[in-house]
């Protein structure tokens, strides 16, 4: 069972106070865009052995959505920042290089 | 026979006698005795019956790791079947039983399946799933149903109570052991908070049995004067019966404490379950001993020689007369010794090792044990139990050199150490040649959080041997974990033990060596799955390279005692048949829990009324007090109908349907959802979530709305009304409201951030009444207080006022097609005003209805209900509801999904009302046959049912359905297979049965 750490309201929530919500930085495509970006919006996730960006809400705590990157491999937690962004903050980057030299995911790396 | 020594046994009390009884017959034992020391004190050695040829079986170990001795315990509402004999302690009065026999233990017809065994081979399900069909579904499924399962479930609500404790720990250590004393010792001097959790009801672990010295003392002492140090650190805290059951992420640790198992009716709970976080974790789990793989190993009387070494010791017990050791190594010397100086016969030790010297044997040697060296095991001769023993050539075939007669044969092929909790959350394994097992890898350890170590394995389980070794490893675990943990470097050394000199032992995975296929045949692997080596090795010869998928195939390890103790011999079996090396096989995954847990434990105090939090309304007592017959909606109770004295349930459904259609009914539809939506950006973000335009609503009007997914599917639906310029509030079905909180949360949180909207979740701060019916407006006049006539409060309006002195928005809506209002007062005056409305409503003959009448209600006027015309994959087009679809909108929730090929595919299947033929009612999920098979053979469906109910009000069964084209079929007949046979056929008609222009609702 995961704690992370809530960038809100700072508490090392245990899983069970929150609840997931998926890979996080997705673009949403609304009408007018094209099938196939239609289809990686609503289907295409990545399923990674290690560096991975995921959407979690602390639902009986705060109620804030925030998100948090993590090594689905090792369960080290790297960071979790708030969920109005639509990239990893460069902390959250730097502190994924510190572990994992020459990481990516999706765009990122 | 096995009996009780005149002397000895260091954990029982022989001035206190525990009677029990086992299939009936009355035995005796002492205080201290497990239910496994007592049978055998009491000459039980034939405890029950193998799972699959049902071989006789008796015990083979004297711990968690027993594959045989599983029996039923207590009686009644205490019976538990499969409880292990060797972790059960022994109280005055315990009942048991043997299982998996009929007629008798002695006699069991199912034994039948031993000499049956060559027709029943390793992967004899998956070879009897394929073919031929009439055979499985004739022949074998019956047997196998038949005989599947150990024991008896139990018939009787379980009288017993559990508990969970939550509670943090700095460092934890798992086993206490010496290795776990120490460790705890070594972590509580660095002055962080310590829990050391034993499984057993004695601290020690193995060393008081296996005469090591610490300190200078026998280990018994420095155990007792070292829990009693321990007992008196503050920061340290001790759970004897409380068994480590998983380690999972981040620290989170399961254990199992049997606080009450040895002492029923005493009123404390039976099982506790411990979840605990731990910064840091110490696996002192021990080592179990394997067995060794010789035929008829399985044999009654053929014992782990550790287990043997205990039941002496420990409990005083003999368990033979005459006793032959089998080894590869020197510790299983220690039982011979054992043995010897409590006065019983050692006949001879045979040792697989082509040399014997070192300083075990030579002491074994000088009590007169004879040693065979370079000998193994060509045949074990008995039935129920052994007889004599066959002895060979370890490098030769079998033939056999010399026969010994005894009655036990202990055996040791070495010791594996317990890496199941190491293992549970990531921890790698290496090999260690040398003692043949595999060993927790500290360069892989399990790591938290922060990417830190966060498991240690500390002693036995960690591959140290030796008293000295084993000290000095948990010493060094313990400083580790408690300066991980925050603690204090400390200096203080490890205690020093006797040296315990032991010459190398011999890895042996088969004896003799050139064991030909009828040994093998009877050399078993797993004893309570009857897996031998012969079906390890089929299962390699027929292309099973995996350990996980030879597993699978053969069942072996995979019976309740999960292979401790034929897990390393079946994959040693493996290797040595694929000729690959043992590493290279690796061994099958390490799952939680440890050993078995109850069902109990798991559920705690979640049981009864306490399983689930029951929400109520306001006016629930009132529907209590008036008979309600509930129904559960989420966690919510609604009355499904209010029956009177003399009444079913289904006349009272049609009573309140008539009576509203008539006269007045009063719903109580507080578990509405209530969401208030506020703020400049509130409109715009409205009109993302609802199909249609909620942004345009006038202030004081109301407005059904819908809402889908991202997929376009319908999620929820609901009316909406404009509070003020800034302000909607939000109405949403009953299991909606939470799910419905949480996705405008969602969207506004991680999409809209920069909208200024604000939401509030005030479901349960109103009761909500709907006064429905022709009278509806009679009565609320007749209250009091607001002017809800015609032109005042138009349909699909709301106001706000006082009616009857109490605070009340009142909104003209209908989901029953009467002229209706629903009157929302603050949750504590809901329950006031209900009775207030009952009262003043008895002129014009109110009643309450139910869910069930609003269900039938809202049927009859074609009105959808989310979760009956909706599952998922219904989009609003398919529901005829496109006139609830803004087409002026760039964009909503959905949009972009329902513009794909199949959403807007003219194919669907869609929304009609069926109107049967001969009145009856349609069953529900029923679906319609078109023509033709479809690639299975069955017949085509061209549709479904999706609410279908006897309407009172036309006297006829009604339905809606989502037929294929079903709009452009009205008028067609269609046909519903029913499940009894034959078949409904019913009318495509308009969804709406009654009041088709609305004028009743609209008075
Ligand atoms: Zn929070």
């Amino acid at each position: 069972m995961l704690i992370l750490t809530c960038p809100y309201c700072g508490v090392e929530a245990d899983e069970t106070e929150l609840s997931p919500g998926g890979e996080a930085h997705l673009k949403r495509f609304g009408p007018g865009s094209s099938e196939e970006e239609f289809e990686g919006y609503l289907f295409m996730r990545e399923n990674p052995k290690g560096v991975h960006f995921e959407r979690w809400r602390h639902a009986y705590g705060c109620g804030k959505w925030f998100l948090a990157a993590r090594c689905t491999m090792t369960l080290e937690v790297f960071g979790t920042y708030p969920a109005q962004t639509t990239e990893p903050p460069k902390k959250i980057r730097d502190a994924i290089s510190a572990k994992r030299p020459g990481w990516s995911w999706g765009d990122f790396k | 026979m096995s009996t009780r020594l005149p002397t000895g046994g260091r954990l029982i009390d022989r001035d206190t006698q525990l009677d029990f009884t086992f299939n009936g017959k009355r035995l005796r034992g002492c205080a201290g005795d497990t239910l496994a020391s007592a049978l055998l004190a009491n000459d039980q050695t034939l405890l029950g019956r193998s799972f699959k040829y049902h071989r006789p079986r008796g015990l083979v170990a004297s711990g968690a790791e027993e594959p045989n001795a599983l029996l039923g315990l207590g009686k009644g509402s205490r019976f538990e079947p499969n409880q292990r004999a060797t972790t059960t302690e022994l109280f005055d009065g315990l009942t048991c039983e043997s299982q998996n026999h009929w007629p008798s233990l002695e006699f069991d017809i199912g034994a039948v399946n031993n000499y049956a065994s060559r027709f029943l081979p390793a992967g004899f399900y998956y070879k009897t799933f394929m073919a031929p069909r009439a055979a499985w579904k004739h022949v074998f499924e019956p047997i196998i149903r038949r005989s599947a399962g150990l024991g008896k479930a139990p018939t009787e609500r379980d009288a017993d109570r559990y508990e969970h404790f939550h509670t943090h720990v700095d460092v934890l250590i798992i086993g206490g052991g010496i290795a776990g004393l120490q460790a705890a010792r070594a972590a509580a001097a660095t002055g962080v908070s310590v829990m050391v959790v034993e499984q057993t009801a004695h601290w020690g672990g193995r060393a008081p049995v296996d005469g090591a010295e610490i300190e200078g003392q026998l280990a018994d002492y420095w155990v007792r004067e070292t829990v009693e140090s321990l007992g008196k650190l503050e920061n340290v805290r001790m759970r004897a019966r409380t068994m480590g059951s998983g380690v999972y992420d981040h620290g989170y640790v399961l254990a199992y404490e049997r606080v009450a198992d040895h002492t029923p009716d005493d009123d404390r709970p039976r099982h506790r379950l411990w979840k605990i976080r731990a910064k840091q974790v110490i696996t002192a789990t021990g080592a179990i001993e394997r067995p060794l793989s010789f035929a008829g190993n399985d044999i009654p009387g053929v014992m782990l020689a550790s287990a043997v070494r205990d039941y002496v010791v420990n409990w005083g017990v003999s368990p033979g007369d005459r006793t032959v050791v089998v080894t590869n190594n020197d510790d299983a010397y220690r039982t011979a010794i054992v043995l010897k100086e409590a006065g019983l016969d050692v006949p001879a030790i045979i040792d697989a090792r082509p040399e014997v010297s070192g300083a075990l044997p030579e002491q074994a040697r000088a009590l007169g044990i004879a040693v065979h060296a370079g000998r193994g095991v060509a045949k074990v001769l008995g039935g129920k139990s052994v007889t004599a023993v066959k002895i060979c050539a370890q490098a030769g075939e079998g033939a056999p050199v010399d026969e010994i007669p005894c009655d036990v044969i202990a055996m040791s092929g070495g010791w594996s150490p317990v890496v199941h909790l190491w293992s549970h959350c990531g921890g790698k394994l290496i090999w260690e040649a040398g003692n043949a097992h595999f060993r927790p890898n500290p360069d892989k350890a399990p790591t938290g959080h922060a990417g830190e170590v966060f498991v240690h394995a500390a002693g036995n389980a960690n591959g140290a041997m030796t008293t000295s070794e084993v000290l000095a490893d948990a010493d060094a675990a313990g400083k580790a974990a408690g300066k991980a943990a925050g603690g204090k470097a400390t200096r203080k050394a490890a205690p020093k033990a006797k040296e315990e000199p032991s010459e190398p032992m011999l890895p042996v995975w088969v004896m003799p060596q050139g064991a030909d296929i009828k040994l093998r045949g009877k050399m078993w692997l797993d004893y309570q799955n009857d897996v031998k080596v012969s079906d390890v090795q089929l299962a390699a010869r027929e292309g099973y390279e995996s350990v996980e998928h030879t597993k699978r195939y053969t069942t072996l390890g995979m019976a309740t005692d999960q292979g401790k103790l034929s897990n390393i011999n079946g994959l040693a079996v493996l290797a040595g048949s694929l000729g690959d090396d043992i590493p290279q096989v690796g061994t099958t995954t390490f799952r939680p829990p440890y050993t078995p847990i109850s069902m109990g434990a798991i559920a705690g105090e979640a049981r009864a009324e306490l399983f689930q939090p029951v929400r109520q309304t306001p006016i629930h007592t009132w529907h209590e007090a008036h008979g309600a017959d509930w129904e559960p909606v989420g966690h919510w109770r609604r009355p499904y109908a209010f029956p009177r004295d003399g009444e079913t349930v289904h006349d009272a459904v049609k009573r309140e349907v008539l009576n509203t259609r008539e006269n007045v009914g009063l719903l109580d539809a507080s578990t509405l959802g209530k969401i208030l939506v506020k703020g400049p950006d509130a409109g715009r973000f409205l009109d993302m979530l609802y199909t249609n335009m909620m942004s345009t609503l006038p202030v004081g009007k109301c407005r059904y709305g819908l809402m889908c997914s991202e997929n376009g599917f319908l999620s929820d639906d609901g009316v909406v009304a404009r509070i003020d310029e800034d302000t909607w509030l939000c109405h949403t079905t009953t299991g909606g409201a939470d799910r419905i909180h949480a996705h405008m949360e969602d969207w506004l949180q991680c999409e809209w951030w920069d909208w200024e909207v604000y939401t509030a979740n005030i479901t349960e701060q109103y009761a909500q009444i709907a006064v429905v019916g022709p009278k509806a407006r009679m009565l609320l006049e007749k209250i009091g207080g607001m002017d809800l006539g015609k032109e005042a409060l138009p349909f699909m309006q709301w106001a706000e006022g006082e009616l009857a002195g109490i605070p009340a928005r009142v909104f003209r809506i209908s989901f029953s097609g009467e002229l209706s209002y629903e009157v929302a007062v603050p949750a504590s005056r809901g329950l006031e005003f209900w009775i207030k409305l009952m009262m003043a409503g008895e002129e014009f003959g109110v009643m309450p209805y139910g869910t069930e009448a609003l269900h039938i209600m809202r049927a009859e006027k074609g009105f959808i209900m989310i979760g009956d015309e909706t599952d998922g994959t219904v989009i609003p087009q398919d529901l005829g509801l496109n006139w609830a679809i803004s087409k002026k909108k760039d964009d909503y929730l959905g949009k972009r999904a329902q513009e794909r090929s199949h959403m807007t595919d003219p194919d669907r299947w869609k929304l009609v009302g069926l109107e049967t033929l001969d009145g009856s009612v349609i069953p529900d999920g029923a679906y319609a046959v078109g023509e033709g098979e479809n690639a299975n053979g069955q017949r085509n469906t061209i549709g479904r049912v999706t609410s279908t109910y006897f309407s009172p009000t036309l006297g006829k069964g009604i339905a809606m359905g989502l037929v294929h084209n079903g709009p452009d079929r009205t008028g067609e007949v269609i046909e519903f297979p029913t499940l009894k046979g034959g078949s409904i056929r019913a009318r495509i008609v308009d969804p709406v049965f009654y009041d088709k222009d609305g004028e009743k609702q609209n008075v």
